[in-house]
Order: C-alpha cells, then sequence, then structure tokens
C-alpha cells in the first residue's frame, strides 16, 4: 500500500483529520494548566471520538456518547470544579517530577498496542464483512440476550444517585444533627 | 486502499496511552478523573472498531455498558472530590495520603 494510494482515499482524509484532532485535543487535556481548559478540550476529544464511531457506522452508541458524556458529564465536570473551591487557575508545581520514566513507558505501550492491533487488523478493512449493526438490532439484544445485566446497571446508576447524594450532602455538625432529630 | 480497523484501534491505543501519561505525570484530582475518561473512550474506540471489523454485535453492547458504568463512576468520583474540596483546598492528589498504611 503506497502513501499516495492510501491519501487518495477522501475517508483517509477526514480519518486523519478527526484522528489528528482526537490526538491534539487529549494531549492538550493533559497539558492543560488550567482545569477549566481540560474540560473544554475533553469535549473536542470526545466529539472527535463520537466522530470515529459514526465512521465506524456505530449511530446509537455515538449519539449516546454525546448525550451522555458531552451533555451531562461535562457540565457535570464543570458544575464540581466551578461550584467547589477547586484551584482553577495555574497550578505550577502540581505535576509529578519524573516523567522520563512515564514518557518512555508510555511510549512502549503505545508502539506494543500499536503493532498488535495492526498486526491484527491491519488489512481487516472496515465495512467488508457486511452491513453495518442497525440500532435496532441492538435494542433487540439489550432486551433480549443482556436482559439481565442491563437491569444490573440500571439498579448500578440508582445506587450511584444515591451515593452521590449521600457524599456531597453537607455534613452536619452533632448539635444541627440533634435539632434535625427533633423537628 | 481505505483505512483498515487496524488503525483504528492504533489511534485508540494513542489516546489511551496519552490518558496513562497524565494520570502518570499530573497530581491534579481533577485533571486524573477526565484522563480516567479519556483511557475509557480509546478501549471504546477499540471495541467498536473490533466489533465492526468481526461484524459483531456484542462489541456496541460491550461499549454501551461501558458508557453506563463510567457516568455512574463519574458521579460519584466527582462527589467524593467535592466532599475533600468542601474539607480542604487542595487538588493535589500528593496531599491526600490519610489512607496510607
Amino acid at each position: 500500500m503506497t502513501f499516495s494510494a492510501w491519501i487518495s482515499e477522501p475517508i483517509n482524509w477526514i480519518f486523519l483529520l478527526v484522528g489528528l484532532v482526537v490526538l491534539a485535543s487529549g494531549f492538550r487535556v493533559v497539558t492543560a494548566k488550567n482545569v477549566v481548559h481540560a474540560a473544554l478540550l475533553l469535549v473536542a476529544a470526545l466529539a472527535g471520538t463520537a466522530g470515529l464511531f459514526l465512521m465506524l457506522a456505530a449511530e446509537f452508541v455515538a449519539w449516546v456518547l454525546v448525550l451522555v458524556y458531552i451533555g451531562a458529564v461535562i457540565v457535570l465536570f464543570l458544575f464540581g470544579i466551578m461550584i467547589t473551591r477547586a484551584p482553577t487557575g495555574q497550578d505550577e508545581g502540581l505535576d509529578s517530577e519524573k516523567k522520563v520514566v512515564p514518557a518512555l513507558l508510555s511510549v512502549g505501550v503505545f508502539v506494543l498496542m500499536a503493532w498488535g492491533s495492526i498486526d491484527a487488523f491491519g488489512t481487516t478493512l472496515v465495512g467488508a464483512t457486511g452491513d453495518p449493526i442497525s440500532t435496532e438490532l441492538i435494542g433487540e439484544s439489550l432486551l433480549g440476550r443482556f436482559v439481565i445485566p442491563f437491569e444490573v446497571v440500571s439498579f448500578v446508576l440508582l445506587a450511584a444517585l444515591i451515593g452521590s447524594i449521600t457524599l456531597a450532602r453537607k455534613d452536619l455538625t452533632p448539635i444541627e444533627e440533634e435539632e434535625g432529630r427533633r423537628v | 486502499m481505505i483505512v483498515s480497523a487496524g488503525y483504528y484501534m492504533a489511534l485508540a491505543a494513542a489516546l489511551f496511552v496519552i490518558g496513562a501519561l497524565g494520570m502518570l505525570l499530573r497530581r491534579n484530582v481533577l485533571v486524573m478523573f477526565m484522563c480516567i475518561e479519556l483511557m475509557l473512550n480509546a478501549v471504546n474506540l477499540t471495541l467498536i472498531s473490533a466489533g465492526r471489523a468481526l461484524n459483531d454485535l456484542n462489541g456496541q453492547v460491550a461499549v454501551f455498558f461501558i458508557l453506563v458504568v463510567a457516568a455512574a463512576e463519574v458521579v460519584v468520583g466527582l462527589a467524593i472530590i467535592v466532599a475533600i474540596f468542601r474539607r480542604r483546598s487542595t487538588a493535589s492528589i500528593d496531599e491526600l495520603s490519610e489512607l496510607r498504611g
């Protein structure tokens, strides 16, 4: 496969563009000094991932990602940053001193994973194995074969809801607790 | 010659490694939390591309469950972080070492 043959396909242009956006914003999430900037750059990374999901013909998961992550989780992050007394400005000196060993470790892990995946799936063309899986089939699978995990996961969400309310509630002093019991 | 599934997975590997590098290098609790989200998304991308390459439904179902559990994790984790910030105004993970044995 020559590079000129590869670059002549328009879908590869889109892949390259979206991939570069995802990687650049992901890198900026890690390196941004301002926490709010990191949260907003995470939106770009997640939106790019949703675009890649669409290119892989996974519409349902792509829109779930947009609704749940960009719609809810990022807003939760921004609330968590802005409502609390979290330091939002520059946070110099908060980074780890040792940078060389993690960097070498990361490059090694990346080379291993990229080599493994290209070795295994490098010739498997996307979409060559048949029609994309429709949302209808996913829905039937979720409420058929996977109905018990589906219910368990809804229970997990309920537990997370109750747990987060309990954790984030203002703690009462013993005197206030006594008064609360009397009322 | 269009891009193959292996390159989507290589991109996901790069995204995962960026998130892992952030976990190793940054000491801000909120940024480390965002790095977890990046890593989860990289894994989701791998599962979706494998599911598309093998034309298997279960890749997308697994990603759906990962998304739901990650949402629950974000809710509980942010509640814990908010509770920490209420008692002390530091964002450094190194100062939160009371549970060290």
